[in-house]
């Protein structure tokens, strides 16, 4: 190997990075309309796991992706709304709340997918989306397959991303939400439904982190199997942080996590004497990292995590 | 039938209770002035009207129709505003932000810019100046407070209640923000409006419901009532300033800053060459509205925060670049600060625990590193005594006495560690008048006993019942120093808004 990288594989490397992106930037986004509206949601991961299950059995029974992912985000949201049952209803610590909802999905999905497909989970793949290269635009060098020949998930995320953006800084229901995460006493003497907002984007947010979990099913192995979120919406929890809670820097931070997955299997590859274990630590390692390194003048929102009950002092 | 009808409202909170069996009856058109001291009942009962609490018992009838409100968000419909008197805005969010929130459907565009000029607009017709792009945060109490009310004017009410709106408002503003509410009321809107100053009640009420203990005690229309019997009504007896004669005359300089420069938040000058001098056994007053340079005058004395430039001795030693417990051993500061809550207690830790924070290190309280319980509980039983603290035990959590009792658990702590100098940050703020009358009693026995006293307050009157000197802040500087009883109230609220009395004329 030579130690000029080569443009190709750099072109790969990226193009890889991007998709493994992908269900990290659906997890994280949703993430970030949890939190800012005053939830953790620690669930993102057994969320995913629950829309990749979702995916698998619904294009398994109807043999359509389409309707694989519109199963598997609805799951999701059903996931989300557990938890707002939960930690908004019912005013079980959030944390707890959430691994709880991790722990569930793991349980569920692995006997659910046994009674489905049949032994260990495995064996069934199922059909899913291609990719769809954008005409001239997927012959640029370097970011051409990178950026414009991927599978139409990888293209609803930015769509995605300036939607949520917009809603979130420019109109009345996103400052509603914004405000039920700063001060829910301020949204609740507004007139603001605070437990309303809350359970909508925690539904919202399951159904994202689910869409990510899709992703990995419908567009990278199209095969369910146990655990295969694989911590993936642990690391994009890191991405919100990294992202500052804002939907762009989340999506953006989810990006170099891809990257760093994307890097780490590239040097499996390379160096098949070495235990691969070593490099699967990589994007960890990197989240850590920078987390550490960028946390400074990070600040939440001021009542994430927090139980809001009106008359209490 | 009456307008607004609270019909027999009962609040319980656990086995407390904060309302019993009040009725009031408003007029439409009118203004009826709520009067109670800290602890009555007023908010709880505003928050009734509100929708922020729901009534343990009682009914609320609008216009002759039964009404009842699961949230704020019913009241609002029904044409309820309210002013509340520990604002409810989100720090995070700007000036214009928080005004708009609620408003208008879901899926509304804010057109923040668009907002923003109306604000600009409304807040200039107000005489309330802020700044509507920035974050509230940013802002200095006196400024949120005129957010609070903004956002409330800006929606429009048939039935607007105000708690507290003034208290942190400067003399000025609150002559022109009474004449506004006058012009709401001439409007249409009926209003209730909280307080516990008299001379606002006889200004801007048609009538006045005056509550003591959760109890409506008396109501009076304001031609058939005045001042004193007011207070007396609201208090339950005759009030005397406290008045403890001096023992002897100020000694030495014992606490001396020299032009003391600091900034604040977004890099403003919070302190502008602050210098001042004060002597043993001397009480030097700061009066000024809250937010222009007090807090960090405070902080920096106490080593909390590091001036930019500028020195402070005690006694004679330089502290300057001394750190908060040096400076509170060595020199022997003691600091009671204005954030009660936040800085001058550990809420959920228990009375005892709370006296020793700052003695926890030595003996006896503790030996070779570990805690003698016996005797903090002990030191705090005594302790209790001493300073008056109202509680079940030394071991219940400072999280559930009234504030008024934290106040002393505080002052106690700070008092008894035999300090030098003692930094006192609104002492007396929501404080009721019993425990007004014995913090300031407190206070003036250890000026007794040689201390330096700093005593920083926004409630001007307060100053001047304990303070020797008078001076006055502004924007970072002192403005003026006057003697109490020499000055009028006129006078030192025109040093507050920065005005010297040349420009007066
Ligand atoms: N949410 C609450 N929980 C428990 N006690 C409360 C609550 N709100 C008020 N109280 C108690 O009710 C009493 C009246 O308080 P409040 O209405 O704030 O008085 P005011 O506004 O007249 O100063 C106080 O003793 C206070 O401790
Ligand atoms: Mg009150």
């Amino acid at each position: 190997m030579s130690f000029l990288p080569d443009i190709s594989l750099i072109a790969v490397l990226l193009a890889s990075g991007v998709r493994l992106a992908t269900p990290i930037g659906f997890a994280a986004l949703g993430g970030v309309l949890a939190e800012r509206s005053g939830v953790y949601n620690v669930g993102l991961e057994g969320m995913m796991l629950w829309g990749a299950f979702g995916a698998a059995a619904g294009t398994y029974l109807t043999g359509s992706p389409v309707a694989g992912l519109v199963a598997g985000v609805l799951l999701g949201a059903v996931a989300g709304l557990l938890l707002a049952l939960l930690c908004v209803g019912l005013a079980v610590n959030q944390l707890v709340a959430g691994i709880a909802i991790n722990l569930l999905c793991a349980g569920l999905t692995a006997f659910l997918a046994r009674a489905l497909f049949g032994l260990a989970g495995g064996g069934t793949a199922v059909s899913g989306f291609a990719s769809l290269p954008v005409p001239y635009l997927s012959g640029l060098p370097l970011i051409g397959t990178a950026l414009f020949n991927q599978d139409p998930l990888v293209y609803m995320l930015p769509v995605l991303v300036a939607v949520v953006t917009i809603c979130l800084y420019r109109t009345q229901a996103g400052l509603r939400l914004r405000a039920a995460g700063e001060s829910p006493r301020a949204a609740d003497s507004a007139g603001v439904n605070v437990t309303a907002v809350r359970y909508v984007s925690l539904a919202l947010s399951g159904a994202f982190a689910a869409a990510g979990g899709c992703h990995l099913v419908l567009c990278q192995v199209y095969i369910f199997s146990e655990g295969m979120s694989a911590g993936k919406g642990f690391i994009a929890l890191a991405a919100i942080i990294l992202g500052r809670w804002h939907p762009v820097g989340a999506v953006v931070a989810a990006l170099f996590f891809g990257l760093c997955d994307a890097l780490q299997l590239q040097l499996q590859f390379s160096n098949p004497l070495v235990p691969y274990q070593i490099f699967l630590i990589l994007p960890f390692a990197a989240s850590l990292v920078a987390l550490v390194w960028f946390n400074k003048g990070a600040r939440q929102p001021a009542a994430t995590g927090m139980v809001f009950d009106r008359e209490a002092r | 039938m009456s307008y607004l009808v609270l019909d027999r409202i009962s609040k319980r909170f656990g086995g407390f209770s904060a309302l019993s069996n009040i009725s009031l009856s408003v007029e439409r058109g009118t203004a009826r002035a709520v009067l109670g001291e800290n602890g009555a009942g007023k908010t709880t009962l505003m928050n009734v009207l509100f929708g922020l609490y729901r009534p343990t018992e009682g009914s609320i009838q609008i216009d002759g129709k039964a009404v009842s409100f699961r949230s704020p968000a019913d009241a609002i419909i029904n044409g309820v505003g309210m002013i509340h008197q520990h604002m409810h805005l989100a720090e995070a969010l700007t000036v214009t932000e928080n005004i708009v929130l609620g408003l208008g459907g879901l899926h509304s565009p804010l057109n923040l810019r668009r907002h923003s000029a109306k604000i600009a607009a409304l807040s200039e017709r107000y005489g309330l100046a802020v700044e509507p792009d920035q974050p509230v945060w940013k802002l200095p109490i006196g400024m949120r407070q005129r957010v609070e009310i903004l956002k409330m004017l800006y929606r429009g009410a048939k039935i607007l209640v105000l708690d507290e709106p003034t208290s942190v408002l400067a003399p000025n503003e609150i002559d022109s923000f009474l004449e506004r509410v006058k012009a709401l009321r001439d409007d249409g809107t009926t209003i209730l409006f909280v307080t516990h100053k008299l001379d606002e009640v006889m200004r801007i009420a048609d009538a006045v419901s005056v509550m003591r203990h959760g109890q409506l005690v008396a109501e009076r229309d304001i031609g058939h009532t005045d001042v004193r019997q007011l207070s007396r009504l609201m208090v339950g007896r005759d009030v005397e300033p406290v008045r403890i004669p001096r023992l002897a005359a100020p000694g030495d300089p014992v606490l001396e800053c020299v032009d003391l420069v600091a900034r604040g938040e977004r890099g403003l000058t919070a302190l502008d060459r602050v210098s001042l001098t004060i002597r043993q056994g001397e009480i030097l007053g700061v009066a000024g509205i809250d937010g222009n340079g007090q807090s960090e005058l405070a902080e920096i004395i106490c080593g909390l925060r590091k001036p930019e430039s500028g020195s402070i001795r005690a006694g004679a030693a330089e502290i300057t670049g001394l750190g908060v417990s040096a400076r509170m051993r060595g020199s022997r500061i003691g600091f009671v600060p204005e954030d009660r809550h936040g800085t001058g207690l550990v809420l959920d830790h228990s009375i005892a625990t709370n006296f020793v924070l700052r003695s926890f290190r030595r003996r006896p309280v503790s030996r070779l590193g570990l805690i003698n319980a016996r005797f903090i509980a002990e030191q705090a039983r005594r302790m209790m005594k001493r300073y008056d603290v109202r509680s079940r035990s030394p071991a219940q959590p400072a999280r559930e006495l009234s504030g008024g009792n934290q106040q002393k658990i505080i002052l106690a702590r700070e008092i008894e560690a035999g300090p030098e100098i003692l930094i006192v940050m609104q002492a007396t703020k929501g404080l009721d008048v019993g425990a007004i009358e014995f913090v300031q009693r407190k206070i003036l026995e250890a000026r007794d006993r040689g201390v330096a006293v700093l005593y920083i307050s926004t409630e001007l009157e307060h100053v001047a019942e304990v303070a020797d000197r008078i001076a006055v802040m502004h924007r970072g500087r002192f403005t003026g120093e006057v003697l109490p009883g020499q000055a009028t109230a006129e006078h030192i609220g025109l040093l507050m808004s920065g005005l010297s009395v040349g420009e007066q004329r």
